[in-house]
């Protein structure tokens, strides 16, 4: 039996988004093989979550319930992961590239002996061969690659939000105990507390004004700070948002950060200041409905993936913009 | 009390930063043709940072690593610059388009040869193919404590301490050294190289051990190149920009604040 597996995340006990994206290219790969969709979760108790993804479809799901597996500590899931593949014997295994799939995905490909792809914005099956054909992008974003490697399981971690979720079916799929072989031994990195910050949720923003190296100093983002407050009386949830380079001089914290390594957003409106566009920042934000630049470069590649721009030193033109706003809007 | 042995794996790479006109996809060889100069990846430049922030605090001596195909000194000896204390050149023709798997393989054998160690920095991914697995393998295969995603980093009593982000916040972790941490670039960048020490370095003496694969990977090990069966140009993201123009900073805001107003 050609069987397609994928870890599914529990988030306070339902199914997360992302799972159910995974579910739905499961279920496409799974046809394309002849063969059937799973569910692995893992976690202390995951009855409710395991009979919730039964009834999106899975025809299997496996339950690998610990207590040392309650919260994510990667040395035991690594291992649980390990001994279920070996145990269930998949073809294909999907994750979710999320902070927690990035960890497991090469670590469980090392210890399976297989290769991982990450990051996959596509996934089909060659008929050639039944191999998965493991689509990328690479260099940032400046081509799409499109991978195979031999070695089972087909391993690949899947980018969120790009496929559609799955509707929930009038499901018949049995629920499997897998017990895991753990203990406190295996753990080597020793959690001493986990610290919650107020992390701007720049997906949800309407308008975003983000700034990048051009800024040339901190302070910068003080005036993008005071154009959010100006573009707020007329519009909602505005953002900032930052560049890599930004976050790494040490001017913003990386929740601003926009790109690859940050965050992925469409926002309505997104605002471009001292920003040249490095690839990894386009690919980000190039879903926004209206880009508008301002930068002093008239040559750099952000003018060229905008709608409307400014050729103007920012520090001239944003204050006398906030002026103009609090006129006309 | 003894030096702590730091090893940075640093990946030379074409910049990442270069504007898009300055990349080509060749379709027909599957090759991705950047013209733009060569940089250490900017992850691992972090992963550096975070090495000479230890050093600050401790007696500790830095390797930086870096192999392929063809590395050039040149470049690399911006590690030095930067307060690295040996920099080796891992350069093979056979380290030429390995896969994850085979490059941490690599990696690994050159490490056990240098044989004391007691923390290996790694970006959390490469600038250029994005796959953000050779740390992590590199860790499995030496059977190492990791901890991935690292945002601050310190040594204390024969423990690395990390802060490392996880969704909505960072959690603090330690673990026994020797152990590896993947380097995120909440770290910070590297600091400043004057141009005086910049130059010094790159007109010094000091010779750049450069090891071939013979040298220090095993005559057994099965070494993987990526197969990648397709390559193409992402979907072309251009739009026709309108350049608000006027004779005054003043004037185009007036032009810009009445777009703003059109797309209430």
């Amino acid at each position: 039996m050609n069987e397609v597996l994928i870890l599914g995340d529990v988030k306070e006990g339902a199914l997360d988004i992302r799972t159910l994206e995974l579910l739905g290219v499961g279920r496409k790969l799974a046809g394309d093989l002849n063969g059937e969709l799973s569910v692995v979760l893992l976690g202390e108790q995951v009855s409710e979550a395991a009979k919730e993804a039964v009834s999106y479809g899975a025809a299997r799901v496996y339950k690998v319930e610990h207590p040392l597996l309650a919260g994510f500590r990667a040395d035991v899931w690594v291992a649980s992961l390990e001994q279920a593949c070996s145990k269930i014997k998949p073809k294909v295994f999907l994750m979710g590239h999320s902070i927690t799939g990035m960890e497991l995905g090469p670590r469980l490909a090392c210890r399976l002996g297989t290769r991982l792809t990450t990051d996959c914005t596509n996934l089909s099956i060659d008929p050639q061969d039944g191999l998965l054909l493991r689509t990328k992008p690479v260099c940032g974003g400046n081509a799409v690659s499109v991978f195979k490697c031999q070695g089972e399981p087909q391993l690949a971690t899947v980018r969120g939000k790009v496929f559609e979720p799955v509707a929930a079916v009038d499901g018949k799929g049995e629920i499997v105990d897998v017990a895991p072989a753990i203990d406190e031994s295996m753990i080597k990195v020793e959690s001493l507390g986990v610290v919650r910050e107020e992390a701007v949720a720049l997906d949800k923003a309407e308008v975003v004004v983000a700034g990048g190296a051009g800024l040339e100093e901190k302070e910068g983002f003080d005036m993008l700070q005071n154009l959010s407050k100006a573009l707020s009386k007329t519009f909602g949830n505005v953002m900032i948002g930052a560049t890599r380079v930004a976050v790494d001089k040490g001017w913003i914290t990386s929740d601003h950060q926009v790109g690859l390594t940050g965050t992925m957003i469409s926002p309505d409106i997104f605002v471009s200041v001292g920003i040249s566009g490095a690839i990894q920042h386009i690919v980000g934000m190039i879903r926004s409905k209206k880009i508008i630049t301002i930068n002093t470069d008239r040559g750099c590649t952000m003018f060229k993936v905008s709608d409307y721009g400014i050729a103007e030193d920012y520090k001239k033109v944003v204050p006398a913009l906030i002026q103009k706003l609090e006129e006309l809007l | 009390m003894k030096e702590l042995e730091i090893i940075v794996c640093a990946k030379q790479i074409p910049d990442p930063e270069a504007p898009l006109s300055d990349v080509r996809v060749d379709a027909e060889k599957m090759e991705v043709i950047v013209d733009a100069p060569q940089v250490i990846s900017p992850f691992d430049e972090n992963a550096l940072e975070a090495a000479l922030r230890i050093k600050e605090e401790m007696s500790a001596k830095i390797t930086v690593l870096s192999m392929g195909k063809r590395v050039s000194d040149t470049v690399m000896r911006k590690n030095l610059a930067a307060g690295a204390d040996k920099l080796i050149l891992l350069q093979d023709e056979a380290f030429e388009n390995l896969d994850s798997h085979s490059i941490a393989a690599v990696l690994a054998e050159a490490i056990k040869k240098i044989g004391e160690y007691d923390l290996i920095l790694t970006g959390r991914q490469a600038g250029d193919w994005d796959f953000g697995q050779v740390g992590l393998i590199l860790a499995e295969l030496l059977v190492l404590p990791c901890v991935s995603l690292a945002r601050e980093i310190k040594v204390k009593d024969g423990n690395v301490l990390v802060k490392k982000n996880i969704l909505g916040g960072y959690e603090e972790v330690k673990a026994k050294m020797p152990a590896l941490v993947t380097v995120s670039n909440e770290v910070g960048e590297l600091r400043y190289i004057s141009k005086t020490k910049m130059l010094a370095m790159l007109r010094g003496a000091a010779s750049i051990p450069t090891w071939k694969s013979g040298d220090f990977v095993s005559a057994g090990a099965k070494l993987q190149k990526m197969n990648i069966v397709e390559l193409s140009s992402p979907p072309d993201m251009r739009r026709d920009c309108e350049i608000l123009e006027g004779s005054t900073p003043a004037e185009k805001a007036e032009k810009l604040a009445a777009i703003f107003r059109s797309l209430r």
